[in-house]
């Protein structure tokens, strides 16, 4: 079962995972990571911009890696756009498998590359305007990771 | 007869835009002279990249955009 999507409104991740959870019998178990919007001192909002014709596709190449390197039975990944509050779930990526290593490596693989190769750029809201949100080495070192 | 270009992230506030039309066709040279110096200057870093008509150009300088279509100016994505 294979769910890759942007979502432009608040979602609940309980109320994607569950169904995907059903919808792969027989797995030995999921793993499932939710990220959200930090609570950093000053920080009320925080706004992601995508570009249509690549970020999706570029998920959907994430997804086909993570198959070809893990045996995975499911793969869900959603990520949100637009503006969030603090607190907010921004992106979900769950994987089932028969077994736990495979899923638990391939939402690593997703978000490392969610983070840091995906087509999204954000900006947070503080009291005195809005500031983009630089890369950081940190992601880079993380993605090299699956070199 | 035009090109779309779609200033992505922290160059539409360089650009003062979120788009423009340009005239078609249009090269890598026509691109960097029409657009705000700005970001002629961010363009010309190799962590900014280039899509038109939706696939990223492995040589931005090979950009050849045609009319009707649609480029995209795509500064470095942000971290986590």
């Amino acid at each position: 079962m294979r769910d890759i999507r942007l979502l432009p409104q608040m979602f609940i991740p309980g109320t994607l995972i569950g169904p995907f959870t059903q919808a792969n019998p027989g797995m030995g178990g999921v793993c499932t990571f939710v990220g959200e919007v930090r609570g950093e001192a000053d920080v009320e909002a925080l706004e992601l911009t995508h570009y249509a014709p690549l970020t999706l596709p570029g998920m959907h190449e994430l997804a086909d890696g993570a198959f070809e390197r893990f045996e995975l039975m499911g793969l869900l990944m959603v990520h949100r756009i637009g503006v969030l509050k603090v607190g907010e779930p921004i992106v979900c990526v769950s994987a089932a498998a028969a077994h736990r290593r495979a899923a638990i490596g391939a939402v690593d693989f997703c978000m490392d590359h969610l983070k840091s190769a995906a087509w999204f750029w954000k900006r947070e809201l503080r009291s005195d305007g809005w500031h983009w949100i630089q890369p950081r080495a940190q992601d880079h070192d993380d993605l090299k990771r699956w070199d | 007869m035009a090109v779309k270009v779609l200033f992505l992230g922290p160059l539409a506030d360089l650009a003062g835009a979120a788009q423009m039309d340009l005239p078609a066709p249009l090269d890598w040279a026509g691109l960097l002279a029409a657009v705000p110096a700005a970001v002629a200057l961010q363009l010309t870093e190799a962590r900014v990249h280039v899509a038109c008509a939706g696939r990223v150009l492995a040589d931005k300088t090979e950009l050849r955009a045609l009319d009707g279509a649609e480029i995209a100016l795509l500064p470095p994505v942000s971290g986590g």
